[in-house]
């Protein structure tokens, strides 16, 4: 008994000693803070892990070109591989913001999780940039100071397509997309610059996400013999999409067309079949831009591969950042400033310079690209300064 | 909708409606005879697509894929009944949705662990890869009608086994009374490890022959076994040619559905299930 109660006492006091002698870590999270705190809230697993270390690559890489600094100071990241789980967002945003205490919140690719990241982002006010996601309601209705975008809106290239194809004098049109919000948004933007362009929706269909058996839309199609499609997809769905429209041969008698992602990362599955397809989107192959190429080289030498339009969304999310940080020399406590300093930057981007609208989402030329020897060539700028309208934005 | 077009949206349906066959067939085989309620069902189908997936990539060969996918999923049907689901027999609804349930939690681990969560495509093989013109502006892949040419002959093969041969006779008599059949001397339990073996292994070939036009995604199961039970409820639990019917007539409703009234297309399944209890509230068929 006496002896147990004494080894008790023992542990007690150790433990007491070993307490004493974790203080003098202190001064080293002192000394930590001193760094500009980001965290990196990506996905590095599964679907869109290659999107989510392209992203975090032209990130790193904006920083490197600023020697290692952001607004004179060094910068320590804080990562959490989001898994494109929305249901886990919350937990991982909180993780960030509560536990590491991080200065800007850089996510994410999947736009439901970046819903969920947003919300969290205006509930504790923490600076939040958005390198990818396009979900029209991040600068629509859930818009906020300190929420912004280096990416586009779901609406934007969807827009700039009506346009063209309205141009292009096709009449009767058909759509079709995935039935979730992305595809919904892209459709509608591509059904309102249509419209006002004096075209018409003859039939707009959807599938279950992520659902590729086309055959009875491509049926219908055929059947309907409109002057032209316009979908969405993206990944799999589009390589399987394009591939299915060529073999149902409705590839020589009604132009196909897409926002965005139909022919991106996905032009060599596709193979012949993308030939000559025309999609919008805010990047593009063979762009005649100065800081294109010396973005290109740099990152193809720091990691190498080549860049794509993520590594170019990542890039912009530090230059904007950097913006910020240069008009408050460094100091992140001062918050309007910072805010105020990211909103007026001009932010020369490989894409081409670009300024941000009120709701903070790039205003950016929107080009049209055409496949060519599986490269998406720009042909012309398809919208000029594109902003977005941020419906439902009240700031 | 001109006369051509209704041809092939009909095409279509019983295209999709045989491959829903083929799946669903299994499962109410397993339900009706052996009396389990199978979640794990769509799991085999997704087993079925992932293996043709991985082995096309590593033998360069869909056909290959297709044997070798089709061999074990024999082995793996014979091993989860021997060391699982024989334990359910004499159980409860309860106990088989519950084991069930975990299988697919399993089977998509596993399968996130072994080939990851992307979305995958399998390239139909060359010697199927024609299209055919059906009509002025539309073509139809070889592949599509190679597909409903199998899902016949399976039938077919189906049928007869289960009317004409020997085994189909024990088959029979075991779903109706157990005891009887073992105390006449036939190995009542091969007989339900067969039954079961060919179960899962018609729900992984089915997965296998739609991975080319359906590609390759987590989840694919689920999706598929909802619409499987929809099957086996409209037909009439336990009957082959309950679940033939159905799922032509389910092919029909989805594949119309969809294309007369795209926003309510994911409806036209359940209307239709409604619209049948409600005439047969036992499904169309009621037995083998």
């Amino acid at each position: 008994m006496e002896q147990g109660f004494n080894r008790r006492r023992f542990l007690l006091s150790t433990a007491g000693v070993a307490g004493g002698l974790a203080l003098p870590g202190a001064p080293l999270f002192a000394q930590s803070a001193n760094k500009i705190r980001v965290g990196l809230m990506l996905p590095y697993t599964g679907t869109y892990a290659s999107l989510g270390n392209a992203i975090t690559n032209g990130f790193k890489l904006a920083v490197e070109q600023g020697g290692g600094k952001l607004g004179g100071r060094e910068i320590e990241y804080f990562t959490v591989d989001d898994e494109s789980d929305a249901a886990k967002a919350p937990e991982n945003a909180n993780k960030l913001i509560k536990r590491d205490n991080v200065d800007v919140l850089i996510g994410t690719v999947h736009s439901g999780v970046a819903l969920a990241m947003t919300r969290v982002a205006r509930e504790t006010k923490t600076l939040l940039i958005v390198p990818n996601a396009g979900a029209d309601e991040i600068t629509g209705p859930l818009c906020s100071p300190n929420i912004f975008r280096t990416s586009f809106s779901a609406w934007q290239p969807a827009y700039a397509m009506g346009q063209v194809m309205a141009e292009k004098k096709h009449k009767n049109v058909v759509t079709l997309s995935w039935k979730y919000s992305f595809g919904e948004q892209s459709v509608a933007g591509f059904k309102e610059a249509f419209e006002k362009g004096g075209g018409k929706v003859v039939k707009e269909m959807y599938l279950p996400f992520p659902n590729v058996e086309f055959q009875p839309y491509l049926t219908e199609i055929a059947a309907l013999k409109p002057d032209a499609v316009f979908v969405f997809f993206a990944g799999g769905g589009a390589v399987k999409f394009v591939k299915d429209y060529d073999a149902a041969g409705l590839k020589k008698t009604i132009p196909l067309y897409g926002s965005g992602f139909l022919t991106d990362g996905t032009l060599e599955a596709q193979g012949d079949s993308a030939e000559g397809i025309l999609t919008t989107l805010h990047y593009a192959d063979g762009l005649d831009i100065a800081k294109d190429k010396a973005f290109r080289t740099a990152y193809a030498m720091a990691f190498k591969t080549q860049p794509d339009v993520y590594s170019v969304q990542g890039y912009d999310a530090a230059q904007l950042f950097a913006a910020g940080l240069a008009g408050v020399a460094g100091d992140v406590t001062k918050r309007e400033a910072l805010i105020a300093a990211m909103e007026k930057a001009t932010i020369d981007s490989p894409r081409g310079r670009f300024t941000l609208s009120k709701a903070h989402n790039p205003v950016q030329d929107i080009y049209l690209r055409k496949v060519e020897a599986k490269q998406n060539k720009v042909i012309a700028v398809a919208a000029k300064a594109l902003a977005d309208p941020a419906r439902g934005c009240r700031m | 909708m001109d006369f051509s077009t209704f041809l092939i949206q009909l095409l279509n349906s019983f295209q999709y409606g045989l491959l829903l066959f083929l799946v669903a067939s299994g499962l109410t085989l397993i339900f009706g005879i052996m009396g389990i309620i199978n979640l794990a069902h769509g799991s085999f189908y997704m087993m079925g697509a992932y293996m043709a997936f991985s082995l096309t990539a590593l033998s360069g060969n869909f056909l290959v894929a297709i044997v070798v996918g089709v061999a074990l999923s024999v082995l793996i049907g014979f091993l989860l009944e021997w060391a699982l689901f024989s334990r359910l027999y004499k159980r409860d609804h309860l106990d088989q949705v519950l084991l069930t349930y975990g299988l697919i939690l399993i089977f998509e681990e596993l399968r996130s662990l072994l080939v990851g969560d992307d979305v995958h495509g399998v390239p139909i093989p060359e010697l199927l890869s024609a299209s055919i013109q059906l009509s002025e502006t539309l073509s139809y892949p070889v592949y599509r009608l190679f597909m409903s040419a199998v899902c016949i002959l399976l039938a077919i093969v189906m049928y007869w086994m289960i009317r004409h041969t020997r085994l189909g006779m024990m088959i029979r008599a075991g779903s109706s009374n157990r005891e009887m059949v073992q105390a006449l001397g036939i190995n009542i339990d091969l007989i339900y490890r067969i039954v079961f073996g060919l179960g899962v292994t018609l729900a992984a070939f089915a997965g296998m022959l739609a991975a080319p036009v359906s590609s390759v995604y987590p989840g694919m199961g689920n999706q598929v076994l909802i619409i499987c039970f929809v099957v086996v409820v409209i037909g009439g639990v336990g009957s082959v040619w309950g679940a033939l019917v159905a799922a032509l007539l389910i092919g029909l409703a989805d594949t119309f559905g969809k294309v007369i009234a795209p926003d309510y297309a994911g409806l036209a399944v359940y209307v239709l299930m409604a619209a049948v209890l409600l005439w047969r509230p036992e499904g169309i068929f009621r037995r083998i």
